[in-house]
């Protein structure tokens, strides 16, 4: 009796202490779940969703806070990969966040700008150059298209440009055939 | 003899050649204005290095080479810069890039070059030579050559392939230049022989080219270097760098590797006959040999200054009535132009005529029997019926598993398919899209690590401020606590230095105030005193009165 009482003990203690030491050795830094939702996300940070940024959308839907239609610029392909991800139903774009709109770079008007500098602190990526009073120009290929600047220029010279097709990003398309009439 | 080995596959397509090697090649007349665009290589294109209105010579460079991969471009002859603006190139898409509006002044003038003292150059300093002179690989990639000739400097070449294949049909330009410059693509071999070290020269030219192989093989006699001739058998696409390989050395290259990795390396005849005229005369790349065949009255090579307009070229060969468009390239692997207001750039070798009767409108696809011609005829070994049902389903994934980036794009597969699918379309959609991805998933990386840094930033210098705040305080503190009057207020309130300090300030102002007299109230008339008197008896009455009012 006593000798059974003893081997548990020890097997549990045993037990315990190699958890114990595999849940401080083997400790995963960060929520992986959070790092696999934010890579499927298109790292606009453009706030469409509700959240500042990517990482804290990422975060809420990690936790079950926020819904995964929320993505405007990621579309509806970003849904579907979100819902394979997590085992989730797909759901249509949620139309109250924004719709989703074709690729475009912020520009300025540099006659207009007065370099008051709230675009560059509004630009989530840095991606606005300029000083106070002197003219700020936006670093194209490092603009996400996220619109944020647009807002806080109290002289409206930023606007939209979409991004057009050019030899470097052009592609073929899919092979399409006119349908003609068998006689 | 040689050993010769077979590569998979492979097609026989109708070759019509003769009709463009009856003529010796002719040097094409200058036309009355020149489009040359800035990028006609692989990798970065040029950057311009004239403005409108800039006088040029033959052969000055007008773009310099930016980045490793790239390449100089040079004025095809003496003249004036027009404008530096957007012009459709030859591309598939027919979009517009960069280039220099060129009008020739007929005088030719070359800009001042001699020959290179190359036994004397340092070797690195020869390969920018090249980079400089703008050569690139002329067989149809315009890769720049100069790359290609890099690895010499680090590992020995075990053998050096010269590709005279020329597989393609109706293309006879390298054919051409073979029979007429084999002395000068003999020295270029030579001296690319000599940057890459290499053991052992092999010039690969389908038998079907019986004088151009009588041609190589009596210039080499006449050199000093031994260099193996080879006759191959013809088979569509034994021009393929690595199908030639294996052809000649039995060696294959493995998936997702270069010629350099297994100690190859493969230049096209073209290419070392301007490697030759830029070492022995100092000329860049200002023209080469194209081509015109296909619905023409006089099919016939010509050398051209690059940046022609194919409308321009076409015209001497006297396209007939019927042409309906330009084929750039053969009709295997070539694409069919926009418009013939397209210049003639490094990498185009053939310019083909389109008639209905030549080209008749492919009939309509059929679905996949799944027959296999396909897969028996893929040079790269690949199953092309797959990766067809792949692209199609855009399941790129699964394209990408089945070695879709192995596909040269030579279109055997669509030329046995019994069901007429395009498959080359679809494999360059599914490349395309892939290309795509990879792009937009760099974009996100990027757009995620600055956004992150400056999450950093403003972290930091939210802490910074703190710090300097906490520094400031401290500092306050420690020069306030000597002074007398401090002390003595510090006392009795609190501890609180800053309570102690507004302390002293209120007490600094009571003893001003209790010295100080207000001087505007004195030398005042007896009117104005009066004055003073009843406001003084307003404002009490005014102030009985609020108190009245408040306090019931």
């Amino acid at each position: 009796m006593l000798t059974a009482v003893f081997v548990m003990a020890g097997l549990a203690l045993a037990i315990g202490a190699v958890l114990g030491f595999a849940a401080i050795r083997f400790r995963v830094e960060g929520h992986p779940l959070v790092e696999k939702i934010d890579a499927i996300l298109p790292q606009t940070q453009c706030g469409q969703c509700g959240f500042p940024g990517c990482k804290p959308y990422a975060q809420a839907i990690a936790e079950g806070n926020a819904e995964i239609n929320q993505c405007p610029p990621g579309g509806e392909e970003n849904i579907h990969k979100l819902a394979d991800l997590l085992g989730a139903e797909f759901k249509p774009l949620n139309a109250a966040h924004g719709v989703p709109k074709p690729r475009s770079v912020a520009v300025i008007d540099e006659e207009l700008c007065i370099g008051c500098t709230l675009c560059t602190q509004a630009c989530p990526v840095d991606a606005i150059l300029g000083a106070a009073k002197q003219m700020h120009t936006v670093i194209a290929a490092e603009c996400t298209g996220c619109e944020l600047c647009l807002a806080p220029c109290p002289v409206d010279c930023i606007h939209m440009l979409p991004v057009g097709e050019s030899i470097g990003s052009w592609k073929w398309k899919y092979p399409v055939f006119p349908l003609t009439r068998a006689a | 003899m040689r050993k010769l080995h077979r590569f998979h596959g492979g097609v026989h397509p109708p070759d019509r050649k003769a009709e463009s090697t009856r003529l010796p090649i002719a040097r094409a007349p200058l036309p009355r204005r020149l489009v040359v665009p800035l990028h006609q290589h692989l990798g970065h294109g040029a950057k311009p290095l004239v403005q409108a209105g800039d006088r040029v010579l033959k052969g000055q460079m007008i773009g310099r080479a930016e980045g490793y991969v790239s390449a100089a471009i040079h004025a095809p002859t003496s003249g004036t810069v027009r404008a530096l603006e957007m012009h459709p190139v030859p591309h598939p898409s027919g979009l517009s890039d960069l280039c220099v509006m060129l009008e020739p002044d007929g005088e030719e003038r070359w800009v001042e070059r001699g020959p290179l003292d190359y036994a004397n150059l340092d070797p690195q300093a020869l390969r920018l030579k090249l980079r400089d002179a703008g050569v690139v690989g002329l067989g149809g990639a315009a890769f720049p050559s100069y790359v290609k000739l890099s690895p010499g400097a680090r590992q020995r070449l075990s053998t050096l392939v010269i590709n005279g294949a020329e597989c393609e049909p109706y293309i006879t330009c390298d054919d051409m230049l073979m029979r007429e410059r084999a002395d000068e693509i003999v020295q270029g071999v030579r001296l690319i022989r000599l940057m890459l070290h290499a053991e052992e020269v092999l010039i690969g030219i389908e038998d079907n080219k019986p004088e151009a192989i009588a041609a190589l093989r009596n210039a080499v006699k006449r050199g000093t270097l031994r260099m193996d001739v080879v006759p191959v058998p013809t088979v569509y696409p034994g021009g393929g760098e690595r199908q030639l390989i294996k052809v000649l050395t039995g060696a294959e290259v493995p998936s997702g590797k270069r010629p350099v990795d297994i100690g190859m390396a493969c230049f096209n005849v073209h290419t070392a006959y301007t490697v030759h005229r830029a070492v022995a005369f100092g000329e860049p790349v200002v023209s080469r040999v194209v081509t015109v065949a296909g619905n023409v009255l006089a099919p016939r090579n010509y050398e051209v200054p690059l940046g022609m307009r194919v409308a321009d070229l076409a015209a001497l060969a006297s396209p007939l009535a019927d042409t309906s468009g330009y084929l750039m390239g053969g009709p295997m692997m070539g694409f069919e132009l926009p418009s013939a207001d397209i210049p003639v750039v490094k990498a185009s070798n053939c310019i083909i005529a389109k008639s209905q009767a030549l080209f008749p409108a492919p009939p309509p696809a059929m679905p996949c029997i799944r027959c296999g011609r396909c897969a028996q005829a893929c040079p790269a070994q690949l199953q092309p019926m797959d990766l067809f049902w792949f692209a199609r389903a855009r399941n790129f994934g699964k394209a990408q598993e089945y070695s879709l980036f192995d596909c040269i794009e030579c279109g055997c597969c669509s030329f046995v398919c019994p069901s007429h699918i395009p498959l080359v379309q679809y494999y360059r959609f599914a490349k395309g899209e892939i290309w795509a991805k990879e792009r937009e998933r760099k974009a996100a990386d990027l757009a995620r690590s600055r956004h992150e840094f400056r999450q950093l930033r403003i972290e930091r210098d939210k802490q910074e401020r703190l710090e300097k705040l906490a520094r400031k305080t401290a500092a306050a503190r420690s020069h306030a606590a000597p002074a007398p009057a401090m002390q003595e207020a510090a006392a009795n309130p609190a501890d609180d230095p800053r309570k102690a300090a507004i302390e002293a300030a209120i007490e600094r102002a009571r003893t001003q105030k209790a010295t100080i007299t207000p001087r505007n109230v004195d030398n005042l008339t007896p009117e104005k005193q009066a004055e003073i008197a009843r406001i003084e008896e307003r404002r009490k009455k005014i102030r009985e009165m609020a108190r009245d009012r408040i306090e019931p």
